[in-house]
């Protein structure tokens, strides 16, 4: 593999690991405070799962050279991570991070499955890895989407709010990255617009079930700069309580 | 305002004033009982009970609070109000008199006869 593909390959894997980190941060956050007991349980153990997806991309990393694990993820500043800025948002109340949810994870479903098939086999190999995991998660996100969505008019009316404050943002997921030519190219990833398309496919016969609208198509404006390390104010924060304990002694065993 | 360790806390602005609220409709969903299946073939094991407003989010919720340590490869969930359940009030239905040894597979004495089949080989 040469330089140039496999720094192209370590922009995917970081906008990747760093999405899963981020969101599995923030949605750990709910631990305790859930709705209820069982979804408290639940939402809490998919957070785990993304923090270990996290890992194993992040020990991908380290294989083309990278720092370990627990350097990359707790040691950066904020203006060092690719995530989009979608997931590092605060959690709102319970709809935003449901809605967050559902966007985010058909995406991230159809990331690993782009990847599944791709010439880079580690990777492809952490993809087939966690292919029940997204399973689960996007099934998940459906079930909670489409019922509120539809229950009565409390509900509809919050899970469109917070659908409108998402959209763009969400859009932002798929902000393209200089170097993904040659993973399309390389048959590796198939890029972010490919991807983009597919994602709305999915995600649109469940947003017609919950009765939601999408916002007309000229006022979408996605929110692009998380890739590139551009950031809102809420990331810095975020990172800051995330590493606390890494940073207070970085050489202690755990 | 509570202020806490945990900053999740801290930042949920928890009034120590508020008075605990009775519930209200809503606030607690039905039951439903979950059975789970650790290989195909298995009989399905009931291993307790989720809330949950339908079938399919107590699905959702049964598969993280019994299918996600160890073997998992099916999960049922039935409302627990479509379940009929006996009366512990009955329970003596369940006893039978001693005597009808007749009906019990040790009321049969048959070794005797096949030992003496035997030996008439």
């Amino acid at each position: 593999m040469n330089q140039k593909t496999t720094e192209a390959i370590k922009e995917l894997l970081y906008k990747m690991a760093d999405d899963l980190l981020i969101i599995g941060h923030r949605n750990s956050e709910w631990t305790g405070l859930g709705p209820i007991l069982e979804e408290d349980i639940s939402f809490s153990s998919m957070a785990q799962d993304k923090i270990g997806q996290a890992q194993a991309l992040y020990v991908l990393l380290n294989d083309l050279g990278e720092q370990e694990p627990d350097t990359v993820a707790f040691m950066r500043n904020a203006n060092q991570f690719h995530n989009s800025q979608l997931v590092e948002l605060p959690n709102g109340e319970y709809d935003f991070s449901l809605v967050r949810h559902f966007l985010f994870d058909h995406a991230d479903q159809l990331r690993f499955e782009s990847v599944a098939n791709s010439n880079y086999e580690p990777l492809a190999k952490v993809a087939r890895k966690v292919k029940g995991e997204l399973k689960y998660h996007v099934f998940h996100a459906n079930t909670w989407f489409v019922k509120l969505g539809s229950a009565n008019e409390e509900s509809h009316n919050r899970m469109q709010a917070a659908f409108n404050e998402a959209w763009n943002y969400a859009l932002g997921m798929f902000e393209p990255s200089k170097n993904e030519y040659l993973l399309i190219a390389e048959g590796i990833f198939e890029g972010e617009e490919t991807l983009q398309e597919k994602w709305l496919a999915n995600i649109t016969p469940f947003i017609i079930k919950a009765g939601i609208s999408i916002p007309s198509s000229e006022t979408w404006n996605p929110v692009y700069g998380g890739r590139v390390g551009k950031h809102t104010k809420h990331l810095s924060p975020l990172v800051e309580e995330m590493s606390e304990v890494f940073r207070y002694d970085p050489t202690a065993e755990w | 305002m509570i202020k806490s360790l945990d900053p999740r806390i801290t930042r949920a602005e928890i009034n120590l004033e508020n008075t605990i609220e009775p519930l209200r409709d809503l606030d607690q969903w039905e039951t439903y009982e979950v059975f789970h299946q650790k290989k195909r073939g298995d009989q399905h094991m009931h291993v307790g009970i989720v809330h949950a407003p339908n079938a399919e989010m107590a699905f959702i919720f049964a598969k993280e609070q019994f299918g996600r340590r160890g073997l998992s490869v099916n999960i049922w969930v039935v409302k627990t109000r479509d379940v009929y359940v006996s009366d512990y009030e009955d329970s003596d239905i369940y006893e039978t008199v001693p005597e009808k040894n007749y009906r019990e597979a040790g009321g049969y004495k048959v070794m005797d006869k096949i030992n003496k089949f035997k030996k008439g080989l």
